[in-house]
């Protein structure tokens, strides 16, 4: 033992092979991920260039109108659409979490989480063929009832759509589609919710309700906004579904069930770009460029929600 | 441990390079098997979305018939395709429009060996006023009554402007819900084309591929908007005619008749129209007459152009351009377009101005 303990003390610089391995392709990870997202900021700043320094009056696609005036109301339809979504998927997403980690019996809850993943699988394309085609023209006549008893609140004010393809429904598909993501981040947040807290609420007498409002919800806060903010990027991204759903015609309105709807930043690309050319290329991409550089601060707003909340949360 | 790992690794390493090396053996360049026709080698082309389905059943055929043939087409939209003709990228194109004549007068095509081209009105593409009314199949209407439809004066079907070219037909007062395009398209710019020559004071706006009134229903594509207008009641679009399926359409009027859609009444358009003056021999670009009231001719229609040189630098390209642009010429493919794609099969007589100009690819 005496004898091998210079021995050991100079094996224990010694780094083996899988350690070196496993640091090096982590911070390779690391590294590309960075890498990544600088390419793709360079290329959206260079392509964007000629958009800005161009000439409006030349470019056709601007149709007149300067840049800032052709990406305000796609830069709102964009905003608009995925804040209703998250309206209509954040209690929901709360409420499924909520019955999957504390009140579903043990193999209800994992059926049920099961399909709510499944949802996630589905690809957008198929969103937007069923929204289009089956959902809208279901919507469409409790729109026209909305219209009749709600008329005077300006988001119901119409002329109702005939087709039921209004940014009410993009949303709702919106939402549907961002269900998932939020439904798994708060499930794990609420499981995660210390024990001893909750019999501790239970003790003291606490329904279950009460034990789930002072025990796990603010625990869970953090949790609950991170998972409301990835799900409202998927909401800002999303192409393909809105631009099947919607009926879009690139105007400010907050009338939730017309024919005239603001369309989105994605949506505007996937329908203009096939015939696009010349600058009118370049003025897409700086339109991406803005919904890069929006995704950015509706993300870094969360984060600064999320830290400036931890330190109210119940956790500590 | 470690040893055997790297051992792992190498034969790992040795078997993948090994499966990668007979890959590549395998590829033996498939040299000259040209079935019953001497033509080989490929041409490439861009251009028109359009034409694309057309395009495909072109393709397939003439591919099948020369086997050592390979005939690309990528379907880029119009204005790229005449980019890259400009820019020497394609051997020829499909376009929606004609060069025009400031194109023309520059000139500097670098696919081609001079400045002379051939355009080829190959792919008519006749456009149906489309609307889902219950009880209703067809109506008449004036090109001045569907251009206030469309932008919103008219809003009832029940409306006297509608129901004085309609006698008889029992119109109920459903709201009108005109549906367009939400893409950039040549549907619209052909549909608005005609909406602005033919009443031009119920039509302000200039003809444009995207739609150029604020606000209204619009749907992204041929089957988005043929979706909408099914999913609505008192809906109207408009539509490639090959599409209209179970919808009602509208007749037109032209002159003091009315005209419904058929492939004859598009083909008689074409033949109406006047070639535009001061081009080549091959270039048979038309100066397509909307206001027309020749008898019989339904003039909403897309009519798109194959572009090709008279003189390219490659003797056998040209010969590759020639056949394929005869083939599709032909009465064969003319009925090919028509079956896979809905294309309206052009006149006998304009094939035989279409032949001569092909004739001179050389």
């Amino acid at each position: 033992m005496t004898t091998a303990s210079p021995q050991r003390a100079a094996l224990r610089a010694v780094r083996r092979p899988g350690d070196r391995i496993f640091s090096g392709t982590a911070l390779g990870a690391g590294v590309v991920i960075l890498l990544l997202l600088a390419a793709v900021a360079i290329f959206l700043i260079t392509e964007s260039l000629p958009a800005f320094t161009a000439d409006p009056d030349e470019i056709g696609m601007l149709r007149g109108a300067t840049f800032l005036e052709y990406v305000a109301p796609l830069v709102f339809g964009t905003l608009w659409a995925a804040l209703l979504a998250l309206i209509i998927a954040a209690p929901l997403a709360v409420g499924i979490a909520l019955f999957i980690s504390h009140f579903a019996p043990r193999r209800l809850a994992a059926v049920i989480g099961y399909v709510v993943d499944l949802l996630a699988a589905l690809p957008s394309v198929v969103y937007g063929l069923w929204g289009a085609t089956t959902f809208a023209p279901i919507l469409q006549p409790f729109y026209v009832w909305l219209n009749e008893n709600l008329g005077w609140i300006p988001l119901f004010e119409g002329p109702v759509s005939a087709t039921g393809r209004t940014i009410a429904t993009a949303a709702l598909v919106l939402a549907v589609m961002i269900l998932p993501i939020m439904t798994a981040i708060c499930r794990e947040v609420f499981l995660q919710a210390p024990r001893l807290h909750e019999e501790a609420a239970l003790a003291l007498g606490a329904t279950r309700w009460e034990m789930i409002r002072m025990a796990v919800l603010p625990f869970a806060r953090g949790g609950m906004v991170s998972a409301a903010m990835l799900a409202l990027g998927r909401a800002l991204g999303e192409t393909m579904a809105v631009t099947m759903v919607l009926s879009a015609s690139g105007v400010i309105t907050f009338d939730l069930i017309s024919s005239t709807n603001p369309t989105t930043i994605p949506a505007n690309i996937a329908l203009s770009f096939p015939e696009a050319y010349g600058e009118g290329v370049n003025v897409l991409i700086a339109t991406g460029l803005i919904l890069f550089i929006v995704t950015f601060a509706v993300n870094a707003i969360a984060r600064y929600i999320v830290n400036r909340r931890a330190a109210f949360s119940g956790a500590n | 441990m470690n040893i055997k790992r790297v051992g792992t690794l190498a034969a790992l390493g040795l078997t993948s390079t090994l499966l990668l090396a007979s890959c590549a053996a395998n590829e033996t360049p498939d040299a000259g098997s040209g079935g019953d026709s001497s033509l080989s080698g490929t041409i490439s082309a861009t251009g028109a979305s359009s034409q694309e389905t057309a395009q495909a059943a072109w393709v397939a055929a003439f591919q099948t018939a020369n086997t050592g043939v390979t005939v690309d087409y990528v379907s880029t939209g119009s204005g790229p395709g005449r980019e890259n003709f400009l820019a020497g990228a394609s051997d020829f194109i499909g376009s929606d429009r004609a060069f025009n004549d400031e194109e023309i007068a520059a000139g500097g095509f670098t696919s081609c060996a001079s400045d002379e081209i051939v355009e080829l009105p190959l792919y008519v593409s006749p456009i149906a006023i489309i609307f889902n009314l219950e009880g209703v199949d067809s109506i008449n209407l004036d090109a001045a009554t569907v251009a206030n439809i469309f932008n919103g004066t008219i809003t009832t079907w029940n409306d006297p402007a509608i129901a004085d070219q309609n006698e008889g037909v029992e119109l109920p007062d459903t709201a009108i819900t005109p549906v367009h395009r939400s893409d950039d398209s040549g549907t619209t710019e052909n549909f608005t084309e005609y909406l602005n020559a033919v009443a031009p004071e119920a039509w302000t706006a200039e003809a444009d591929g995207v739609w150029p009134l604020e606000g209204g229903e619009s749907a992204e594509g041929t089957s988005g908007l043929v979706g909408a207008v099914e999913a609505g009641q008192g809906t109207i679009g408009y539509a490639d005619a090959s599409r209209a399926g179970d919808l009602g359409t509208v007749a037109v009027k032209v002159g003091e008749e009315y005209v419904p859609y058929s492939t004859e009444a598009v083909a008689a358009f074409l033949d109406s129209a006047e070639r535009v003056e001061g081009r080549g021999e091959g270039d048979l670009a038309l100066e397509l007459d909307r206001t027309t009231t020749a008898a019989g001719v339904y003039p909403i229609a897309l009519v798109s152009y194959l572009i090709g040189c008279v003189d390219y630098e490659d003797a056998n390209t040209a010969e590759l351009v020639s056949s394929y642009f005869s083939y599709i010429a032909s009465a064969e493919g003319q009925d090919e377009g028509n079956a896979e794609a809905g294309s309206a099969p052009i006149s006998d007589d304009l094939r035989a101005e279409v032949e001569a100009a092909i004739a001179l690819i050389g």
